[in-house]
């Protein structure tokens, strides 16, 4: 199989102007919401829990708590859907999946801030 | 119309207009030579045969060889053969087929030989339920189950379904949409899954 053939292949869906980031990081991710005819550009702000996969395929989870119910919420890194991704803040964290924090509320899910 | 040889290249994701993400399989499809046209006075039936992948001569037996060299088209590792006899297009010789008789939104066919399983159990071979993992159930979780009635009939009926040997035949899928083409690479993008492993070779008929 040609693997590199795929990957020259799906290179022109691949964006270059995202921002670094990674789990534990709190993103604000400006979605594009198409309704009908109108579009417009809801944001959905919360802690990175994962990124996982590579090329055109790869995700982000984010996980939001609102009034004490959480939502999660997973995005192809490279979606047209997607017209910003802002890092507000860079957590300090010691692994690459977050999932402890489903487990956590309140104070307990807090992410320490990277100086 | 006649179809084309391809080699499935693998799998991937890309994104349609409206933003979707679709998908695709990637398959390397021509070009592929005419090599002989039969007819239904001369051959009994009326095909196209075509040649596919091209190789270096020393690839090729003597009789490939000889056979590619009367049509006068360069060695190929694959030939086969399509019906032609519902819209009976006139094909020469020489003749190259390719992606171009695609358009983007057509739906294909796409036969090929599927991944092997080797000998397969009745539940992965036929979906059979297996029993209760649980609930006192004794090591037969993945049998089948009983495979008939009693002294009446006496036999095990003909086309039980069984263990045996599964994977490794001759499949086709149907309805895969084109869902983008390269001319210049000779790519075409279909929707979903194809038979087989990547690598292998499949014919894509419209």
């Amino acid at each position: 199989m040609d693997a590199t053939l795929l990957r020259e292949i799906t290179a022109d869906q691949i964006k270059s102007d995202l921002p670094e980031f990674g789990a534990g990081d709190t993103l604000r991710v400006h979605v594009r919401v198409i309704e009908g005819e109108k579009e417009r550009v809801q944001i959905f702000e919360g802690d990175v829990l994962q990124r996982r996969g590579s090329g055109v395929h790869e995700t982000f989870t984010v996980r939001k708590v609102t009034q004490g119910i959480a939502v999660e919420r997973i995005f192809p890194v490279h979606s047209p859907r997607i017209a910003k991704i802002e890092r507000t803040r860079i957590g300090r964290v010691r692994r690459a999946r977050l999932f402890y924090l489903r487990d956590r509320k309140g104070r307990a899910a807090r992410i320490r801030e990277k100086r | 119309m006649a179809g084309l040889i391809g080699k499935k290249l693998g799998m991937t994701q890309v994104y349609n207009d409206k933003e979707e993400l679709i998908p695709v399989t990637v398959v390397a499809a021509g070009p592929c030579p005419v090599t002989q046209v039969k007819t239904a006075e001369r051959d009994g039936y009326a095909a196209v045969q075509v040649a596919f992948d091209e190789v270096p001569e020393r690839k090729v037996n003597k009789p490939m060889a000889g056979h590619l060299a009367k049509a006068k088209v360069s060695p190929h590792r694959q030939l086969k053969e399509f019906r032609n006899e519902v819209d009976g297009i006139d094909y020469e010789i020489g003749q190259v087929l390719d992606v171009t008789q695609f358009e983007i939104g057509d739906k294909v066919k796409v036969t090929g030989r599927s991944k092997g399983k080797g000998f397969a159990g009745v539940v992965k071979r036929y979906h059979f339920r297996g029993k209760n993992a649980t609930h006192g159930t004794p090591d037969r979780v993945r049998h089948g189950g009983s495979i008939g009635q009693g002294t009446d009939p006496g036999k095990v009926w003909k086309g039980k379904k069984m263990p045996g040997h599964m994977g490794a035949r001759r499949v086709t899928t149907g309805s895969l949409q084109v869902v983008r083409i390269d001319g210049e690479r000779n790519l075409l993008f279909l929707k979903g899954t194809v038979p087989g492993s990547s690598d292998g070779y499949i014919t894509i008929v419209k």
